[in-house]
């Protein structure tokens, strides 16, 4: 048997590099589908669309390799890619590069305030549930079912259209202001706290009729004792291998709340791109957010193996996961 | 001769398929029936009437007009006739594509199903909604684009539910004791494979084509996925968003229609699931 980590870092080095496949074929495709010959429209590019003639593009396409069969393009295309040169911006003229070490900050900030906030929503409602029962968890389920139907940007409009314009509390989008990020974080972390609300609930309920649960709290302990004790090292397992699950929300979450609330961010900046047809901008961008998907994976994934060893193979700890958030509480 | 053994559990399941299921699906019944009769009998959704725009429900609009005079209520039925038909023809596609390999896995195992399994891996690696996006960039506006890039991202959650448990079936005593008694592969897969596996692949059919209407209104909502003038929920809420404050309720219908989709989806999937995981 292969130690763990060498099997973790395999996994993570293979689906990496199979991101950067994926993204880079289907970006060759994008090029290849856009209208009009490749090489006046490079020509076009360099010289300026009044100096174009056949003789310039003619050129281009020699000098370009243009002629080559499309596996031998493709292949130099990933070539490219594996050395890490994306390419300039075709609308601001500037490398793909310094573009994205700029947006990556921003849709980090965001996405990290997100998930933190969504996580401690979850984690708070469904203890409150758990705890109280009665109405307030019927409240708290209607509260769940009807977020997991409402898409991100559902929410986004919600609050954007009362907190930002009836009330006028925070600004309507952008980045700069004061308190600019709260209207998009509360947007993400509202669409990620639902599910692990109903996780944590889910388990702790189990906890709380459990003959363990009972005997520390009849030896004496306190409530609050008995819960960070017994509750807390139970529930925390399937939690966060539920918000590992919930990193595919939050990522295709940022790509719609970004642009709704225009954050300046990779989410923006792919949709303007894929708009646009600036390819260099969109396989970079996409790349970037697929590598970081699989880092985040790869980190929820050690995570569980360290909080604990019994969990067998990943798929299992995350489709348990999965699946149990999908019952009813 | 037919082996009772496997069927026995799955019979009160069956007795109380009807009465669980019959909420949802008259809800479903009325959202087709919002659908589908635009087909023949409401307004053109695109006929254009600059006259009178933005005018609320009355008779002759029952949900009124957009901002430019076109009819609310045949807007929202196309919307949801496009997403549904989307979503339902893309998921039944990605249940025969995910059930077929992963009974495919299970049965060969070996070669067989490690390939599956890394293709499955290989296409979670990547968000859903990022391989949609990039597909359909390839074929702006194009339905086949959404269509494929919606299989492609689907079939991997019942590859990986159908696998383990047509696995755990087909090694079992009772396949065992049948396939010895000589009954064909086929057999096995209906009297054995099928009954443990119909609840769960319901559930998440149903889970499919809710994520599927999502995802086809965020693309429409960024203005990636369908092209106006086709009126589609997500487009249509972004083309409602401006006029908020003066005609709140062509906002609302999308959102609503939307949402009791996705909620009735999902709450069918909760009840036919039943006792299955």
């Amino acid at each position: 048997m292969t130690p763990f980590w060498l099997r973790w870092l395999g996994s993570v080095l293979g689906q990496a590099a199979f991101v950067a496949a994926a993204v880079g074929t289907l970006c060759f495709f994008l090029t290849r589908s856009l209208p009009g010959d490749m090489a006046f429209r490079i020509a076009a590019g360099r010289y300026g669309y009044d100096m174009v003639n056949a003789d310039a593009a003619q050129a281009v396409r020699d000098e370009l390799g243009l002629d080559a069969s499309a596996w031998q393009q493709l292949l130099r295309w990933l070539g490219d890619l594996l050395q890490g040169r994306l390419g300039t911006s075709m609308v601001s003229g500037d490398s793909v590069m310094s573009e994205i070490a700029h947006q990556l900050g921003a849709t980090l900030h965001l996405s990290v305030v997100a998930w933190g906030l969504g996580i401690l929503l979850g984690v708070m409602l469904g203890t409150a549930a758990a705890i109280r029962g009665g109405w307030t968890l019927r409240l708290m389920d209607a509260l769940c079912t009807l977020l997991r139907a409402s898409p991100a940007f559902l929410i986004g409009i919600v609050l954007m259209l009362y907190f930002a314009v009836t009330l006028q509390w925070f600004p309507v989008a952008g980045h700069d202001e004061e308190g600019s990020i709260v209207l998009p974080a509360f947007t993400l972390a509202l669409a990620l706290c639902a599910g692990i609300a109903q996780v944590v609930c889910t388990r702790l309920q189990r906890v709380l009729r459990s003959d363990a649960f009972e005997y520390a709290q009849t030896k004496g302990l306190p409530l609050g004792a008995a819960l960070w004790r017994h509750a807390a090292p139970a529930v925390a397992l399937p939690a966060l291998a539920y918000a590992g699950v919930q990193l595919v929300l939050l990522v295709e979450g940022v790509v719609v709340v970004e642009s709704l609330f225009a954050w300046p961010g990779i989410g923006h900046a792919l949709l303007h791109a894929v708009v646009s047809r600036d390819v260099p901008m969109v396989q970079g961008t996409a790349l970037t957010m697929g590598l970081v998907f699989v880092l985040l994976h790869a980190a929820v994934d050690l995570a569980v193996k360290l909080l604990d060893p019994r969990q067998g193979e990943r798929d299992d700890a995350t489709w348990a996961a999965t699946q149990a958030a999908r019952q009813t509480p | 001769m037919r082996s009772i053994a496997p069927y026995a559990d799955s019979a009160g399941k069956n007795r109380r398929f009807p009465l669980n299921t019959s909420l949802p699906l008259v809800i479903l019944l009325a959202i087709g029936c919002v659908a589908i009769p635009s087909l023949w009998l409401a307004a053109d959704p695109h006929a254009q009437n600059l006259a009178s725009t933005l005018k609320a429900p009355s008779a002759a609009h029952w949900l009124g007009t957009d901002h430019l005079g076109r009819d609310q209520l045949a807007r929202l039925g196309e919307a949801l006739r496009i997403s549904l038909g989307l979503a339902l023809a893309s998921s039944l596609l990605a249940v025969w594509l995910g059930a077929g390999l992963g009974l495919l896995a299970a049965w060969r195992g070996g070669w067989t199903e490690r390939a599956c399994s890394l293709a499955a891996d290989a296409v979670a690696a990547i968000p859903a909604l990022l391989w949609v996006l990039l597909i359909a960039a390839i074929a702006p506006g194009q339905k086949w684009a959404l269509y494929s890039g919606l299989v492609l991202t689907a079939w991997v959650e019942f590859y990986r539910t159908v696998r383990p448990v047509a696995r755990g079936v087909l090694l079992g005593e009772q396949v065992q004791a049948s396939r010895l008694l000589g009954f064909a592969p086929l057999y096995v897969l209906r009297w054995h494979v099928w009954p443990t596996l119909a609840g769960s692949l319901l559930k998440l059919w149903s889970y499919a084509v809710a994520g599927a209407v999502l995802a086809v209104a965020a693309l429409g909502f960024v203005g990636i996925g369908i092209r106006p003038p086709t009126a589609e929920l997500g487009l249509m809420m972004t083309e409602a968003l401006p006029y908020h404050s003066e005609a709140p309720w062509l906002l609302a219908a999308p959102v609503v229609a939307l949402l009791v989709t996705v909620m009735t989806l999902q709450a069918a999937a909760k009840r036919w699931a039943g006792g299955a995981t």
